[in-house]
């Protein structure tokens, strides 16, 4: 399919108010879009047979799933004609391990260990939504501390995310140094999370209830200093990219997409913002206390892999404003509810009381019930809106679990970013979508 | 000139001078590879620092035999031929690029006394000796030819992998490397036009007279802009960062070697590190004098040209690792506008500059309203092939309009 035979758009103008949104999603509802509607089988007899329909100009390539820059598992199938992206399909399904299904035999108390595995690059964020999903369900409520220190944990836990990006969009163009540099300021947040949480990824810490344990002792400190030295830092990025003119040209005007588009398509997060439509769950429909915090939300004016860029790169000072004001207004109190049927009693307790054992022995091998219902939990990742909805039958586990993972939904743009680039554009691209293969295959 | 053609005319074939000829042959063959194994370890620590990690520190003294270690790991490793590959090309291409590789370095001069007008000979021996493998009178020919012909290593090899990933490399590879050849053609003709001559020999000579030590080295007397070109030209030349696009690991996986295992690998390997190198003295030779240099001492001068000629390298190879830790990759379109649109219109337009300078010389004109008037000629092209360039892209636009709706 070339260009010739899409649907003529001279007619239509080409910023559509009537809508409300800035500019016109035709492009990715006609049925002649980028996508490449065949079948992995089907390309896969084309491209071996050289004289195939497509003419003798184009090429059918494989991309993924092992390949340095598909950021783990997916895979791309490419028509190219010479090094222009013509059309293509992102696969799948590479990395399935059926967490949901798997979730349905979880307890509510195990839920978090199987979530927090999904969105490996910011696991507090499942972690949340389907704790916040839980406890809307339980129709608890959660101890002032608690909100405020899942609230800082999870911007840091953006910081950390996006820092990953700038590494992982540095090295898939060609900035090798950018990916140590991003990894090296993402470390000191992971000793951070395993100081708090025992763990660097994939950390368990905020479950039903609250979270696993208070803060230790000199955090502030740890914080503090750490900010302070990736203000620096940041200022370095701009210097070694955000001003780099090779940098600016690779990005700027590239995978463009309009704000009509970015709806038609589902998008959210950083990919919906650069477009110019300003939507932010924090801001927008508050969750925790984001509400008593002051932070701006990013807005990009044309939607291209550099505003991708740089809102990330900027959300990052954006994040480290919200920890810093967690930092100074934690309130004191509790870690999390105490509430008998939901926590298990302190470890102290455990020792001295047979009573206390039984509990704790109950709470971990039956879990907790929950009134049958159902709920649906949306939090913004650093990838965008991630919502959690569990329908419960009254039983300790969940009759249904799914998982609106930001990550699955933005992949089905690609095919759209990418056309008619060319295929160091379809990298650049892949890169500022930013997908964690985690969750898109939940 | 005049001593190295006395030198190729009383060449005996069954005298010392042929065990001179081979023993330098042996000696450059073994000071490259073993300049390589350093310049891989070089590149490796120089970037890890930049990178904030250590880098190789387990083989010999400071991770400095960690180069010999992998090669010795890849000659063990199995090699493996494609099925849809064409075999002989398949094997050959390596060797293509190689070859020349080495041939390039033949013309460099790594040594000599250039103090004083002197022409950088020794006598050792009882024979007078240029510290370089040839001279030949059209020298840095050779240069151009062996580079061009280290092109087809690469595209050949892409080609003949009979696989889609490094085709893409070897088309890539063929475009780039071939338009910035003429760029760098081009750079050379200024470096011509100041020396008078093709020999290296020569070409450092004429540097040697000027202010400074460094005051006469064409880096300065040709005004810059030719030796940035040549910069710039080398680099994509190499296939270096921030024109690493054949390779381009992101994008095409390893690009035209993706297919080559083992031994053919690792002569891939050898031969891109070695014409860093080789560009490298090329590039002292032509723009920085040269093995040229205050001599300190009253005997042993090539000895002095070897220290000033080493170090003047060293800087280069730096500035490549350089690139390569600070640069993103350019894509290809750009890489394109780049060569054609910016580097080969300023190397004529430089080039025609110098020209007229030299004829102002002759003629006698006031230099300042040449450069003047050239420097507006220049400008004043250059608007021009903007103009043209974006009536160009205008004229595109609308015709695809017209065409596709």
């Amino acid at each position: 399919m070339t260009i010739a035979d899409k649907p003529s758009t001279t007619d239509a103008p080409i910023a559509q108010e009537s809508s409300g949104f800035v500019g016109t999603d035709d492009r990715v509802r006609s049925r002649d879009s980028a996508v490449l509607r065949m079948s992995e089988a089907e390309v896969g007899e084309l491209s071996l047979d050289p004289t195939h329909e497509l003419g003798e100009s184009k090429m059918l390539i494989n991309m993924g799933p092992s390949h340095p820059s598909t950021h783990g598992v997916l895979r791309l199938m490419l028509e190219l004609e010479g090094e222009t992206v013509l059309r293509s399909k992102p696969v799948i399904g590479y990395l399935h391990t059926g967490m949901e299904k798997t979730g349905e035999q979880l307890t509510y108390l195990q839920g978090c260990t199987n979530v927090t595995r999904m969105d490996y690059a910011s696991p507090l964020f499942t972690e949340l939504a389907f704790s916040l999903a839980v406890e809307s369900l339980l129709d608890m409520d959660i101890p002032e501390r608690a909100t405020w220190i899942r609230m800082m944990m999870c911007e840091l836990n953006r910081m950390a995310s996006h820092l990953l990006f700038m590494a992982t969009n540095g090295m898939d163009l060609g900035a090798v140094s950018m990916m140590i540099y991003g990894w090296r300021e993402r470390e000191p947040l992971l000793r951070f999370f395993e100081k708090v949480t025992g763990l660097r990824m994939n950390h368990n810490y905020i479950r039903p209830g609250g979270v696993a344990a208070d803060l230790p002792d000199g955090w502030q400190d740890d914080l503090v200093e750490y900010l302070d030295a990736v203000e620096e830092r940041l200022e370095e990025y701009d210097i070694l990219m955000t001003g780099q003119p090779i940098w600016r040209e690779r990005l700027q005007g590239v995978g463009v997409l309009n704000e009509a588009e970015c709806l038609a398509l589902g998008v959210t997060g950083p990919l919906l913002r650069a477009s110019g439509s300003s939507w932010d769950l924090r801001r927008d429909m508050p969750y925790l206390v984001y509400d008593q915090v002051d932070f701006d939300v990013l807005v990009g004016s044309y939607g291209d892999s550099f505003d991708r860029y740089a809102i990330r790169l900027n959300e990052i000072r954006e994040s480290m404003r919200i920890v810093r004001q967690c930092i100074e207004r934690m309130p004191s109190g509790d870690y999390r509810a105490q509430d008998k049927k939901v926590t298990p009693p302190p470890r102290a307790r455990i020792d001295e009381s047979m009573e206390a054992l039984i509990h704790h022995f109950k709470i971990f091998t039956e879990g907790y019930k929950v009134p049958a219902g159902e709920a649906y939990a949306a939090v913004e990742s650093p990838r965008g809106e991630l919502g959690v909805y569990i329908v419960s039958d009254g039983s300790s586990t969940p009759y249904r679990m799914h998982v609106r993972a930001p990550s699955f939904v933005n992949l089905q743009a690609l095919p759209h970013l990418m056309e008619n680039g060319l295929l160091a554009d379809a990298v650049a691209v892949i890169s500022s979508v930013d997908p964690i293969m985690g969750e898109v295959d939940r | 000139m005049i001593a190295q053609q006395a030198y190729l005319e009383s060449f005996d074939w069954t005298s010392w001078d042929l065990l001179f000829l081979v023993a330098k042959v042996v000696l450059i063959f073994g000071v490259l590879l073993v300049s390589v194994m350093l310049m891989v370890w070089f590149e490796r620590k120089v970037v890890s620092d930049m990178q904030n990690r250590i880098g190789p520190n387990v083989a010999g003294p400071w991770g400095i035999l960690q180069t010999l270690a992998d090669g010795i790991k890849l000659f063990f490793k199995e090699d493996l031929t494609p099925d849809g590959a064409d075999r002989f090309v398949f094997k050959l291409a390596p060797y293509l690029s190689l070859i020349p590789a080495f041939l390039m370095f033949a013309i460099v001069p790594v040594a000599g006394d250039f103090s004083d007008g002197k022409d950088g000979s020794v006598s050792w021996f009882g024979q007078d000796l240029f510290l370089q493998f040839v001279d030949p009178p059209m020298g840095i020919l050779l240069f151009l030819a062996m580079s061009g012909l280290g092109i087809y290593g690469v595209m050949l090899a892409g080609w003949a992998s009979g696989s889609k990933y490094p085709l893409l490399g070897s088309v890539r590879a063929s475009a780039q490397m071939v338009s910035y050849e003429a760029a760098l053609g081009l750079s050379l003709a200024a470096v011509f036009l100041s020396s008078g001559s093709l020999s290296t020999n020569q070409i450092v000579q004429s540097q040697t007279d000027g202010p400074f030590f460094i005051g006469g080295w064409n880096v300065f007397g040709l005004g810059f802009i030719p030796f940035v070109i040549f910069l710039i030209a080398a680099t994509a030349e190499l296939n270096r960062p921030p024109f690493d696009l054949v390779e381009a690991e992101q994008e095409l996986v390893g690009g035209f070697h993706t297919e080559y295992s083992s031994l053919r690998f690792s002569l891939f390997f050898l031969a891109e590190f070695m014409n860093v190198v080789t560009m490298s003295a090329i590039m002292v030779t032509l723009f920085f004098g040269g093995p040229h240099g205050p001599v300190l001492t009253d005997t042993g001068g090539w000895a002095w040209g070897l220290l000033w000629f080493f170090l003047k390298v060293l800087v280069f190879l730096f500035t490549f690792v350089w690139f390569r830790a600070t640069l993103p990759r350019l894509r290809y379109d750009q890489l394109m506008d780049l060569g054609w649109k910016i580097l080969i219109p300023l190397a004529l337009g430089w080039f025609l500059l110098l020209g007229a300078l030299r004829v102002a010389e002759i003629e006698g004109w006031n230099r300042l309203v040449v450069v003047a008037v050239g420097l507006a000629g220049i400008f004043l092209g250059g608007l021009l092939l903007t103009g043209a360039i974006r009536n160009a892209r205008l004229t595109r636009a609308e015709s695809e309009i017209l065409e596709y709706g």
